[in-house]
């Protein structure tokens, strides 16, 4: 650094902020740089300027907290300075000079400027998080958001609570061995059931795995989730993919996939079809805090910004991947500060308040279909539950910390609040909700049990739209190998 | 990353492509004749219209396959990295006039970001024709390949595919490319099921193969020989036509050998037949076409007749795809073979520039084991 500021007497004004406006037709740029840069070095009013402080990279920054005491230093100069320029470089718009003022760079003119000034790794505050309910369940005073109709409301209401119910029963059936794998919501009900409820159902879902809550709220039944939790022939995925990996032509949900972000990219294609369709609807594709870090989020966020692709993406900000929290994940500001580098405008938004998600996504899928531009959304949430059933995530984070986002931030709970207070919900309706959706649940996952597996020939099917010679020629010898030895074969499989 | 090839003209590449093959001054010419003569005029009237046939190279090909394709499917789209202005190799020339910046566009420089667009195009009943700038780069987008766009189908209970997926990548050796722009990776993805793999020999192949591809419903990784470009040139039809998918054909009958190949590797292959035949060896050379889901049986049954087999790739020799094909064949024929399968390709190494004629699986390479296979 020192080496390069010795050397560098060029870019030495550079160091001086809001001295100089720079274009001076009489003075030719080095001259005059080099003149701030004698006047700089010799000013006793830098005293108290070690050569140090100057040369440290903290100077350029005019956020952090040594460049405003800086600052003060400078600014004792400026007056006296910034008289002298203004006596002999009268600055206005009249004598506005293309080729000194700015570049004319492609993509766009970049103006110039006389200050050597970085930009922040972090903004002075944290971006705030829109929010409508208070944990009381009141609307905070202030707070502006679109009511929300009692019918509603209510069905927002019941949804989040069969979502709730429903990764209990399913959480247990695994426990119990039933089912080979599950994961479960908990703690983001909100996210799933007030998005759902702002979009339409032509809008196109590319899900990560934590957002059944959609295909509930577009009418998947419970027994349709069991017989894909439980792979049996009524799966619309034949039993060939884990529990939880829901798809749903009939739902315009995509296909769940395990790898992570791979859906980002590819909302942009979809979103792209939408466009040249001219459809009134938009791609909605999540990830969580953990995707922002495949390179697939770039990828996704990227095209769509540059194709002008309509997709809405919503990062559900939960705090952890599996055991990495956040703080191991990315050094930015959240999800909401990576927007705006893409070009992308984007909303922070308390993901356990169901009417300010219910607003943040009706207001940002406007934009998205009116203006066809993607927009960025980063709920903020809490996995309350573990990561899934394989996991165990008291082994790395405090169980104090998980009550807390259970009990005090309990998105159902400030919910209710809100619905019981306008009169729309009542406690007996409560418990004979819950009571029906379990006894619902319960009877879906004995049908699902019960039903038999897909045949086998399904192992073949649907690799190619039609079946190869090879796997023709491997599905035969399969078949006479079973016939040889049957015992090595589950026997709720047809073949 | 294309500047060192976009430079090269063509005299270098075809003196590379001489010094390389042995071959004389007029090899460039002799190349052509070659790849010409591999289609004779019975093999060309079935989709041939007769006066519409005009002398063209191979980019030339794919881009009137491109044209077709765009034409004939207004849900088609074509795009990938500086494909706007007609791409490095100019296989997208003229497309974005025609057919409008929306339909034929450039990407941003991420073939993920490629792959993973196309397959949400694709998805929602589209032609999504990305490009691959080099197949030496396809690799950022190998997990959109093999996770993504080989499972699409499957995984939903055929509720959702991206069927309507082709991506097109130059491959193979070019005289100059080095490490990054000659690497033949067609092996990886041909243990992927759910995706097919097509490799062309010549521009009337190119054409009809790549128009087959675009409209198969299922992905298909589309490898483009990118040496003959520009050095292969002969006939092609100017009508739309189709050639099937997962049929191999047999290009130079023969008795005594079978020898099979793809892409590039089958002018070199081409020129050892006839090196041999001059010591009377009758060599059968059979262009596969489609590697995955491959004609097992037209080989089968070539290597019946002559009762030997060789083949040759110019990607490294282990886990490479002839491999695989020595290894089904030995399983069918293994009563039939009279020698051990011979496998002449790529070595083991990165793809080293100053080394690259030693490198290559050469003519001559080739007829020392056609010949140590026959005298076995």
């Amino acid at each position: 650094m020192a080496i390069w500021l010795s050397r560098s007497k060029k870019i030495a004004h550079l160091l001086k902020p809001k001295i100089a406006y720079f274009p001076q037709p009489k003075i030719a740029p080095s001259e005059f740089s080099y003149k701030i840069y004698e006047n700089h070095v010799n000013s006793s009013s830098f005293g108290t300027l070690s050569g140090e402080n100057i040369r440290s990279p903290h100077v350029f920054l005019d956020n952090s907290a040594t460049m405003s005491a800086l600052n003060r230093q400078w600014r004792r100069t400026e007056s006296t300075r910034a008289g002298e320029q203004v006596e002999t470089v009268p600055y206005s718009d009249d004598n506005y000079e293309d080729e000194n003022q700015a570049l004319d760079f492609p993509g766009g003119r970049v103006s110039f400027t006389h200050e050597m000034k970085f930009i922040s790794e972090a903004a002075d505050k944290r971006i705030p998080c829109y929010r409508v309910l208070s944990d009381d369940g009141y609307p905070i005073a202030g707070s502006r958001f679109e009511q929300v109709d009692k019918e509603t409301a209510v069905k927002m209401y019941k949804s989040m609570v069969t979502l709730q119910i429903m990764d209990n029963i399913f959480y247990e059936a695994q426990r119990q061995g039933r089912i080979s794998f599950y994961l479960t919501s908990t703690g983001e009900e909100a996210i799933n059931i007030a998005t759902a409820a702002a979009l339409t159902s032509d809008d196109v879902i590319l899900p990560q795995y934590r957002e059944p809550g959609i295909l509930l709220w577009r009418g998947f039944t419970l027994q349709e989730f069991a017989n894909q939790c439980f792979g049996n022939s009524a799966d619309y995925g034949k039993g060939k993919q884990m529990p939880i990996h829901y798809g749903s032509n009939k739902h315009n949900f995509f296909t769940i996939s395990s790898p992570i972000a791979t859906q980002l990219p590819q909302a942009a294609g979809v979103a792209y079809s939408l466009k040249m369709d001219k459809k009134e609807a938009c791609v909605v594709a999540f990830t969580g805090d953990g995707g922002t870090s495949e390179g697939d989020f770039h990828a996704g966020l990227n095209f769509a910004a540059v194709m002008d692709a309509p997709v809405l993406f919503i990062c559900r900000n939960n705090g952890w991947a599996i055991s990495t929290p956040i703080s191991e994940q990315f050094r930015s500001d959240g999800v909401v500060v990576k927007g705006q580098a893409y070009g992308i405008r984007s909303i922070r938004v308390d993901g356990n308040d169901a009417l300010a998600v219910y607003n943040t996504i009706r207001a940002a899928r406007e934009m998205v279909i009116h203006e066809q531009k993607p927009v960025l959304v980063e709920a903020l949430s809490y996995r309350v539950g573990h990561h899934s059933t394989s996991d165990d995530s008291t082994k790395y984070r405090p169980v104090d910390e998980i009550e807390h986002w259970k009990t005090a931030r309990n998105p159902l709970a400030r919910f209710r609040k809100w619905v019981h207070k306008n009169g729309w919900w009542t406690d007996d309706e409560e418990s004979e909700l819950r009571g029906s959706i379990r006894k619902q649940l319960l009877n879906a996952i004995q049908v699902a049990e019960k039903m038999e597996k897909p045949v086998l020939a399904e192992m073949f099917s649907d690799v190619y739209d039609d079946l190869p010679s090879n796997l023709h020629e491997q599905e035969k010898s399969l078949r006479e190998t079973i016939k040889r030895h049957r015992q090595d074969y589950p026997t709720d499989v047809p073949v | 990353m294309a500047s060192s090839l976009r430079r090269c003209n063509l005299g270098l590449i075809l003196s590379r492509f001489q010094s390389i093959s042995g071959r004389s001054s007029n090899g460039g010419t002799r190349l052509r004749r070659l790849s010409t003569a591999m289609i004779s005029e019975e093999r060309v009237s079935p989709y041939s219209e007769g006066a519409g046939n005009k002398s063209i190279n191979l980019f030339s090909a794919i881009n009137q396959a491109l044209h077709i394709a765009l034409e004939t499917d207004s849900r088609a789209y074509v795009f990938g990295e500086d494909v706007g202005f007609g791409g490095v190799f100019r296989c997208t020339t003229g497309l974005s006039d025609r057919f409008g910046k929306q339909r034929v566009f450039n990407t941003p420089l991420c073939e993920q970001g490629i792959v993973g667009f196309a397959v949400g195009l694709a998805a929602m009943g589209n032609r999504a024709i990305a490009e691959i700038q080099f197949a030496d780069y396809i690799f950022p987008a190998f997990d959109q390949i093999v996770n993504e766009a080989a499972k699409f189908r499957y995984r939903s209970g055929n509720q959702f595919n991206c069927g309507g997926l082709t991506i097109r990548a130059p491959y193979g050796a070019v005289g100059h490319g080095g490490h990054y722009h000659s690497q033949s990776p067609e092996a990886f993805f041909c243990h992927v099921p759910g995706i097919k793999v097509v490799i062309p020999r010549s521009p009337q192949q190119a054409k009809g193969l790549l128009l087959s591809s675009i409209r198969d419903p299922n992905p298909v990784v589309f490898f483009e020989p990118k040496w003959l470009y520009r050095l292969a040139v002969e006939e092609v039809p100017e009508n739309d036509y189709m050639l099937p998918l997962s049929e191999a054909e047999v290009i130079r009958e023969g008795s005594d050998i079978t020898l099979v190949g793809w892409g590039a590797q089958l002018s070199v292959m081409e020129q050892a037949c006839v090196e041999a035949e001059k010591d009377g060896i009758s060599c059968e050379l059979i262009d596969l076409k489609t590697l995955i889901p491959w004609d097992k049986e037209k080989i089968e049954s070539s290597v019946n007749k002559t009762g030997r087999l060789l083949v040759s790739h110019e990607a490294p020799i282990t886990g490479g795809f002839g491999a695989e094909i020595s290894a089904s064949i030995t399983e069918r024929c293994f009563l039939r073979l009279e020698a051990p399968v011979a496998r002449v390709c790529g070595l083991d190494t990165p793809f080293p520039l100053v080394f690259e004629p030693f490198y290559l699986p050469t003519k001559n390479k080739i007829l020392d084991a056609i010949k140590s296979t026959v005298n076995y």
